[in-house]
């Protein structure tokens, strides 16, 4: 398993490369409402990933086709900057952005409450300005605070998280050479206060039990998340009582 | 994560949040009941009055309902009726038939073009956010003078205040007319200068969004009249 067999990813005291324990998160700082224009937004750094979220809307859905009668339309766009990785991304669309959006927009649409805004449309626009894997996780969490941030309303926040397997071992949040040289990779968004799943993706193999492992390292962070999104968001509005 | 206590002072909340145990309560805006526990739905500040539990949010878009008092922008002008911005995600419809003045089929044009400002009620909003307005009753009219401004929509009730009691301070302390639309718009008329007054003092509401720091700003100014 895993193509790369002479890349050392674990050192010999159990650690990882960067230092980190196997079920440790790199640190999260999330920030609400930074660009005066949008509606709603958010600014996510995980560990050396920077993405940044905006949320216009809700707005008329526009072509009419992609209108619904029933409820909203979550137009998501994930976009990785050209200066975001060490090679140049061609700007625009590709595969992996248009998949990326797609699965977030479903993501979305499973918390927020689309059927309060019929035939309209809600905008989630993801940028990322610096990517070190993990970047779709970063995205999602963004995208939560900045759709908490513009006041649309929602079962709960998602919060984006990975773990995934090095060396046949479990690991929590994998940085770019795990990520490129490891065995699996587990992406997921969690609801943290209900514990369903939004989205799950999964690259590579794992066991029953190594899935498992995965996922209850997932959940850890998730719910480390949270807390730290639940604090940007008061950190926006604090000061003031209505 | 924390717990939201109902009844306690003023909590901020966050979606998803619980708010605390649903029973012998009813869920108002901004939460819902999921397994007998309210959840908050948006980032606001959780109320409970007559054992409705809700959450004023904090950042909302505009969302019409029957009976809005609105000012309107006119975006699109056609031989029978006008369509009007309305601070919505959906433009309003506004028919030739229910506006104040005799309008002959062809000539919408002439009573309003395109920019026109306009104060009208929402006469009815359907579940698809169909709107239509009505020009007829009493004030409504096309707004030829003075200024429009905007407020933030959860920011309406503290321009008010109870009872309009902060609108009329305001109005005898700038000496301008003022109307505070439900849409999140305001009309000042007065002087030149009265009306710059009147605009800078909702400008800090707009940038403080906070009630005392308001209140403050209007005192300011009610103290700095009284000594002229």
């Amino acid at each position: 398993m895993g193509g790369y067999g002479d890349v050392k990813l674990l050192r010999d005291d159990g650690k990882r490369l960067d230092g980190r324990a196997i079920d440790e998160m790199r640190p999260v700082t999330i920030e609400a409402g930074i660009l005066p224009a949008a509606d709603g937004s958010a600014m996510v750094t995980h560990g050396l990933n920077v993405a940044v979220a905006a949320v216009y809307g809700p707005m008329e859905a526009h072509p009419r086709k992609i209108q619904r009668q029933d409820r909203a339309v979550i137009d998501v766009r994930y976009n990785m900057a050209p200066f975001s990785t060490g090679d140049r991304i061609r700007p625009g669309f590709n595969r992996r952005s248009r998949e990326i959006s797609k699965v977030t927009a479903e993501a979305l649409e499973s918390v927020v409450l689309v059927e309060r805004y019929p035939r309209s449309k809600i905008r989630v626009e993801i940028e990322i300005l610096a990517a070190e894997a993990g970047t779709r996780c970063a995205g999602i969490t963004a995208a939560s605070v900045a759709l908490a941030d513009a006041g649309i309303p929602m079962r709960d926040m998602i919060v984006g998280v990975a773990s995934g397997k090095i060396e046949d071992t479990v690991v929590l949040d994998l940085d770019k050479a795990e990520d490129n040289y490891g065995q699996a990779d587990l992406p997921v968004g969690l609801l943290p206060n209900t514990g369903e799943i939004a989205f799950l993706q999964m690259d590579g193999d794992l066991s029953i039990d190594e899935y498992n492992l995965a996922m209850e390292y997932n959940f850890k962070a998730a719910s480390e998340i949270h807390e730290v999104m639940v604090d940007a968001l008061k950190r926006r509005y604090e000061g003031g009582e209505a | 994560m924390s717990e939201g206590q109902v009844g306690a002072e003023q909590r901020l909340v966050t979606p998803g949040m619980v708010i605390g145990p649903s029973s012998g309560k009813r869920a108002g805006s901004g939460t819902i009941t999921e397994n007998n526990e309210f959840i908050a739905t948006r980032v606001g500040w959780l109320n409970e009055q007559n054992n409705v539990v809700s959450v004023s949010p904090i950042n909302s878009a505009y969302m019409p309902r029957s009976g809005d008092l609105i000012i309107g922008f006119v975006a699109e002008v056609r031989n029978n009726l006008w369509f009007f911005d309305v601070n919505g995600p959906f433009q309003a419809l506004l028919p030739m038939s229910l506006a104040p003045w005799k309008v002959e089929f062809g000539s919408t044009r002439k009573h309003l073009g395109i920019g026109d400002a306009a104060l009208a009620r929402i006469q009815e909003v359907d579940e698809t956010h169909n709107m239509v307005l009505t020009m007829k009753g009493v004030g409504l009219r096309r707004l030829n003078e003075g200024t429009v401004v905007s407020v933030p929509v959860n920011l309406i009730d503290t321009l008010r205040g109870e009872n309009n009691a902060m609108l009329s301070r305001i109005r005898d302390a700038t000496d301008c007319r003022i109307i505070v639309a439900d849409n999140g718009r305001v009309w000042i008329h007065g002087g030149a200068d009265e009306m710059r007054i009147a605009r800078d003092l909702i400008q800090t509401l707009n940038k403080e969004g906070h009630k005392n720091t308001f209140e403050h700003a209007v005192q300011a100014l009610e103290n700095e009249r009284g000594e002229q």
